[in-house]
């Protein structure tokens, strides 16, 4: 297990339970705008978190590069869509219910 | 071995999203859940790329990704009730 395996591993196993706990806050949060919250900036972690964790995988070359790209557009949609989700959201007249009294 | 396992948690993430699919009272935790679906998958491919030992299947991740971005916005024009101030014409 050469230590490039090892940071691997790791990284991979903390992009997988970042993965877990923001689809398990997608379903446990009350209201919409929580919900994309934790999706927006969950994904885009443990994406990050992947893909370091893959770039380690892969012995050094290309691949390094095409992950790195991987990673920068997820990095710019990502948080892209989920903007543009609450925009649109917000200007359908979906609006987070008065504090306290979630459904 | 890693690998296998990492593959398990991210299934278990998609059927977390599509039960958030199944279940959103709005539209939009729809669409915001086929977009975490959509992330997941570029995951997938990147880990099929990696357990496969082939490294152009990370083309298909990074086109995915682009994809994903586009159906979303795109599913968002659909849906967005109130039209939108005209801003460029």
């Amino acid at each position: 297990m050469s230590l490039a395996h090892l940071f691997s591993t790791v990284l991979l196993g903390t992009g997988a339970a970042m993965l877990i706990i923001g689809s398990v806050g997608i379903n446990r949060f009350p209201h919409f705008y929580s919900r994309l919250h934790a999706a927006g900036v969950v994904d885009t972690v443990a994406a990050g978190l992947f893909l370091a964790g893959l770039a380690l995988y892969f012995d050094p070359g290309l691949v390094t590069v095409k992950l790195l790209l991987v990673f920068v557009f997820l990095l710019f949609t990502s948080p892209t869509a989920c903007h543009a989700l609450a925009r649109a959201a917000y200007s359908s007249g979906l609006r987070e219910p008065a504090a306290g009294d979630d459904r | 071995m890693i690998l296998f396992v990492v593959a398990v948690a991210v299934l278990l993430s998609i059927v977390f999203a599509l039960l958030r699919a199944f279940l959103g009272p709005t539209v939009f935790d729809r669409i915001l859940a086929v977009n975490s679906f959509g992330t997941k998958t570029v995951l997938l491919i990147a880990l099929l790329a990696a357990a496969s030992g082939r490294g152009d299947y990370l083309d298909l991740a990074l086109l995915y990704a682009l994809l994903n971005f586009i159906g979303t916005v795109a599913l968002l024009r659909y849906t967005e009730q109130a039209p939108r101030r005209q801003e460029g014409s």
